[in-house]
């Protein structure tokens, strides 16, 4: 076994990229082998379904001009669900570093989705630049300030994070369907009776950048994601407040000897995570949704997806950026609505998602078994 | 257990004072509670005063030392006294609809057993060594596959019988992962969450698909006690309301409540697994196999939580949903860490979260869906409070989530 992690270690100085892409292909294994046993279906034939539904087949040079169009709107919605993965991923990944798990992406999401329909559906004569900064900004603190709640019972009390998270999660989503639902107070006053919000006014939408704003083009939300991104990588890795983050996550004894206030640390860690997921909300709202239902807060998935994102990813900037697609083209391709129903039911695609979700998560942990399955390969071609 | 003889300053009168604070407390949900049926006290005055005398107390309990009990006196009062204002501004109908004891109780039950079966659950695995953050996944998937065998052989039992499986099949993966391959637990745990959500989903799409599960499933029968002609009849009325009809499942957690405590505490497998989560080093000098007494643990615990969540679909909503548990292993999970690790402070903390849930539920009644949806939070606001108030003074195992190494 040691032999075995010190050649993993080895592998990571490498490039860190070898375990990752295993685990994913060993997911997805797991996942055709699923098809295979339930449907007796060729795996083959659904995946490449997914791949389709999800817009990728848009990079193919081959495919006729009507399909580009087609796979132009998939892969629009494909990279509008990355930009909140992204985000989503970057929470749990923040938190991370300081060696806390934050699986309350979710609830820190709905918080700042509520917000930025609140905002972005009321105050409509406002300039759209002041209007969309404020609402994003309001959003983004909204969620810091539900994960600082965490933050902070976990700095001040020792309350394990992922139970508070979690109950902090159930809360939002509550809370927020009473807010939205019948007779509450951010349910739209258009006549109708159905439990959703009033409609983001046309100043506050986020500018598309390509394809048809009414068909859920893609917005300049995905440069703000990506911008995230390198903000992430500055702070941990270039801020005194990213290394005293980093500290407290390697050893809480070290750090606090070294003199960095841990509890400070923690609480912080945990808010700015709050903030990524909040600004996913806010970005999710502002750039195609425009308008929040109850059904919306109950079915979201986005905060949870995250954790998969951001342990796929090993916590780098890079490997979110690029695990975040990978997870935005699974769910996006899955979707009722691209995935094409005669080759795989969508409602069983979703959930085989999930279920690759959790090999992922599964394996990432357990590097040590990829390189195990490795290894016995090379011996077997030995 | 030997104890170390400690010098202890002035040990009488810290013992009143812990009793004052304590009594503090008792004063400020009394405040509360007088201005509920049966007693219904109408005027504003008589909360008042009783918040104040536990106000004085908490104040005196918190100037001589017993801080944490102290200002808990004091949350209470402030508690109490709103509680209680809101309570004599309500009309007596709504008080009426709302406070019915008997029913509250009957509730509190209904909703703490599958928390129980899983917080028990917990206790097995965590007080090996290995944290189980998988009991939600594991309840999921003996909700699902409870109906599953039941549906498929016409029985209950089998549909015991297979959650139980499932569970424990489950809770055999995560015990693989944590400790054959010593992975994060909390991470493993979590795959394991989405796992079962996965599978569950998945198969109850392709089983049953848009219809849902069959409405003639067999349901786990209910154990009628004709406890109404107990004497005096009001007792025996009060009685038969809140036990007198109560699932086989919920007589069954307080069974393995009781099994739980005798277990680990009263028999040399109770010795193993404690000494195997404090000190697994040591265990394994004196010739106990840490794995083995792990693997054990967990996959217990997996078929415990499946329990609860079998209870949860045959004997309680008698239907399968997607997702259904609804973070009730992690209540379970916070009712442990409540409990202090120990069977009976667990079921106590299970039944605190089950009375705010049929809180929840009976205040619907009077006010209508549109507030229910907030009062559905209740129950999460109240375990986020007890984790954070408690938590403090709650001491995990000591080799809780640390993965053993041979040598």
């Amino acid at each position: 076994m040691d032999e075995i992690l010190g050649r993993y270690r080895l592998l990571q100085r490498a490039g860190g990229l070898i375990a990752p892409v295993v685990t994913s292909v060993m997911a997805f294994l797991v996942g055709g082998l699923v098809i295979v046993a339930t449907t007796h279906k060729a795996p083959w034939g659904v995946y490449r379904g997914i791949f389709n539904g999800a817009g990728l087949n848009w990079i193919l040079p081959w495919i006729s001009a009507v399909d580009r169009t087609n796979a132009g709107y998939n892969l629009q919605q494909t990279l509008l669900v990355t930009t909140a993965l992204i985000l989503t991923g970057l929470a749990v990944s923040f938190a991370f570093r300081c060696g806390l798990f934050n699986i309350g992406g979710q609830g820190q999401y709905i918080v700042g989705a509520v917000f930025a329909v609140w905002i972005g559906s009321s105050l409509s004569g406002l300039q759209p630049a002041v209007h969309i900064v404020l609402a994003v900004g309001i959003a983004t603190l909204g969620g810091a300030v539900w994960a600082g709640i965490a933050g902070f019972l976990r700095a001040r009390f020792g309350a394990h994070e992922v139970i508070t998270t979690i109950m902090l999660n159930w809360t939002a989503i509550w809370v927020a369907s009473a807010l939205l639902g019948q007779g509450g107070p951010l349910q739209g006053k258009n006549g109708s009776d159905n439990p959703i919000s009033a409609d983001v006014v046309d100043g506050a939408k986020l500018t598309v950048i390509w394809g048809d704003p009414l068909l859920q083009g893609l917005s300049i939300g995905i440069f703000v994601a990506l911008a995230a991104l390198v903000l992430y990588w500055i702070v941990t890795s270039r801020t005194t407040l990213g290394f005293g983050i980093r500290t407290v996550g390697k050893s809480t004894e070290a750090a606090r000897y070294s003199g960095i206030d841990v509890a400070r640390s923690t609480f912080l860690a945990m808010a700015i995570s709050g903030g990524f997921a909040g600004l996913a909300g806010a970005l999710d709202i502002l750039g195609w949704q425009f308008r929040l239902s109850v059904g919306d807060v109950q079915a979201s998935q986005i905060g949870f997806i995250g954790i998969a994102v951001a342990l796929l990813g090993r916590n780098t900037a890079v490997g979110v950026g690029l695990s975040a697609l990978l997870f935005g083209a699974l769910v996006n391709g899955t979707s009722t609505r691209n995935l094409d129903p005669s080759v795989f039911r969508p409602e069983l695609a979703g959930n085989l998602t999930i279920l690759i979700q959790g090999l992922v998560v599964l394996f990432v942990g357990a590097d040590v078994l990829v390189l195990v399955v490795l290894s016995r390969l090379r011996r077997r071609r030995a | 257990m030997t104890t170390v003889d400690q010098p202890v300053r002035a040990p009488a009168i810290a013992m009143t004072t812990r009793r004052i604070g304590i009594a503090g407390i008792i004063f400020g949900l009394a405040a509360f509670w007088i201005a509920l049926p049966p007693l219904t006290v109408r005027s504003v005055v008589w909360p008042i005063l009783v918040a104040l005398a536990a106000l004085a107390a908490g104040i005196w309990a918190v100037r001589e030392g017993e801080r944490r009990i102290g200002y808990g006196a004091i949350f209470s009062a402030i508690f109490g006294v709103a509680l209680g204002y809101f309570a004599t501004q309500t009309s007596l109908g709504h008080l009426n609809i709302v406070i019915v004891w008997s029913a509250i109780l009957a509730a509190m039950l209904r909703y703490a057993t599958p928390l129980t079966f899983a917080a028990i659950g917990g206790l097995f695995s965590e007080r090996s060594g290995v944290v189980n953050i998988g009991l939600e996944g594991m309840m999921l998937m003996g909700a699902f596959f409870s109906v599953w065998g039941d549906v498929q052989f016409g029985s209950w039992e089998v549909g015991i019988l297979a959650a139980m499986l499932a569970g424990g099949l489950l809770a055999l993966v995560h015990a693989f992962f944590a400790i054959q391959l010593r992975i994060d637990q909390i991470v493993g745990g979590t795959a394991i969450n989405f796992l079962a959500l996965g599978i569950t989903g998945y198969l109850f799409i392709q089983i049953y698909g848009e219809q849902g599960t069959p409405g003639s499933i067999a349901e786990i029968p209910d154990v009628r006690l004709h406890l109404d002609k107990i004497p005096p009849h009001a007792l025996g009325h009060f009685l038969d309301g809140a036990i007198g009809q109560l699932n086989l499942m919920i007589w069954l957690s307080f069974l393995v409540v009781v099994l739980a405590s005798i277990v680990m505490f009263r028999t040399p497998i109770g010795l193993r697994i404690r000494s195997v989560g404090e000190h697994p080093r040591a265990a394994d000098t004196v010739g106990i196999s840490v794995y083995a007494v792990r693997y054990g643990a967990v996959v217990l615990s997996g078929m415990l939580a499946a329990l609860g969540g079998a209870y949860l679909t045959l004997g309680f909503v008698h239907s399968f949903n997607e997702g259904m548990t609804a973070g009730r292993g992690f209540i379970a999970l916070a009712a442990l860490i409540f409990g202090k690790w120990r069977p009976f402070g667990a079921f106590g903390a299970a039944l605190l979260f089950g009375f705010s849930s049929a809180i929840a539920d009976r205040l619907a009644l009077a006010w209508g869906t549109s507030w229910q949806t907030l009062f559905q939070a209740l129950p999460y606001l109240l375990t986020l409070i007890a984790v954070a108030g408690v938590i403090g003074r709650s001491i995990p195992p000591a080799a809780v989530g640390r993965p053993y190494k041979k040598q």
